[in-house]
């Protein structure tokens, strides 16, 4: 039997003002491409079209279902999907990259991904993360690769009062405890 | 704590980054020819002004890429960030 890195918080983290949830298993694909027709193409093969802008993230649906490409930096994409998808996803890629020079690489392992929601999410958030969470400098498709208390973090910001995080799966239990700890002051009981 | 304006990212905190040392130092054009004296200037003599100094870092816990930035020793200010492949900009201390 498979076990998500997070398995043994999905109560504790359900009860949180913050209403985490992990969502195990999404298939994530590391892309390393330049060439814009090659960006292009891999866009096309997935119904989304590549983020241009740093730090932001597209989300588009096609034949893999919904699917988001978040920014990592100027030659690097992370694809994110349904799980299970990460080998047909791969050869989709794989294809339409052709020759051009570029790499697509299964990473779906290296993460898992943590949804957060509700009025305190960035409250909670800015304890232990730098980055200005305001709306006005992160509006929804923002996505940041910063630090959250001293761990690697992904950070989307998926709509108004939602935020995903993606961070590396031996890191999760120490961020859900953090969380854990920074949601004591915004506990309603 | 000190914010690094990181040419990608944009303003980030200093514990995000990794200190590259002194940028624009030429790889020897024929590396077996060097004496061990200009090896050794080429390995570990570097300049240490009090100023304005051009040295490399890395966005590690963000977009993870290299870039260059001027600093004034004497005051920790970043001057100026630009790309690798840029020369340095005149700078204003």
């Amino acid at each position: 039997m498979t076990v998500s890195p997070l398995s043994a918080w999905t109560d504790r983290l359900a009860a949180l003002p913050v209403n985490a949830s992990e969502r195990p298993f999404l298939s994530q694909l590391t892309v390393r491409a330049s060439d814009p027709a090659a960006i292009a193409a891999m866009g096309a093969a997935l119904g989304v079209v590549f983020p241009s802008v740093p730090c932001t993230f597209t989300t588009g649906t096609g034949s893999f279902g919904e699917v988001q490409v978040l920014w990592l930096g100027p030659d690097e994409f992370l694809v994110v999907a349904a799980p299970d998808l990460q080998i047909p996803i791969e050869e989709a890629l794989r294809g339409a990259l052709g020759s051009a020079r570029g790499s697509v690489v299964d990473t779906s392992a290296q993460r898992t991904t943590v949804v957060l929601e509700g009025p305190h999410v960035r409250d909670v958030l800015a304890h232990g993360c730098s980055v200005d969470l305001h709306p006005s400098a992160a509006p929804t498709g923002t996505c940041v690769q910063t630090l959250l208390a001293r761990t690697g973090i992904i950070l989307l910001v998926t709509g108004a009062d939602r935020v995903t995080l993606l961070v590396r799966s031996s890191f999760a239990e120490y961020l859900a405890a953090w969380l854990s700890d920074a949601c004591v002051e915004y506990r309603t009981q | 704590m000190q914010l690094i304006p990181c040419p990608w990212c944009g303003p980030r905190e200093e514990a995000e980054f990794h200190y590259g040392g002194q940028a624009h130092v030429a790889y020897p054009q024929d590396p077996s020819a060097l004496s061990d004296e200009e090896w050794a200037q080429y390995v570990f003599f570097r300049e240490n002004p009090s100023g304005p100094f051009a040295e490399r870092w890395s966005h590690s816990a963000g977009c993870r890429r290299w870039f260059n930035a001027v600093r004034d020793t004497r005051t920790h200010d970043l001057l100026a960030v630009y790309r690798t492949d840029e020369p340095m900009p005149e700078v204003i201390s």
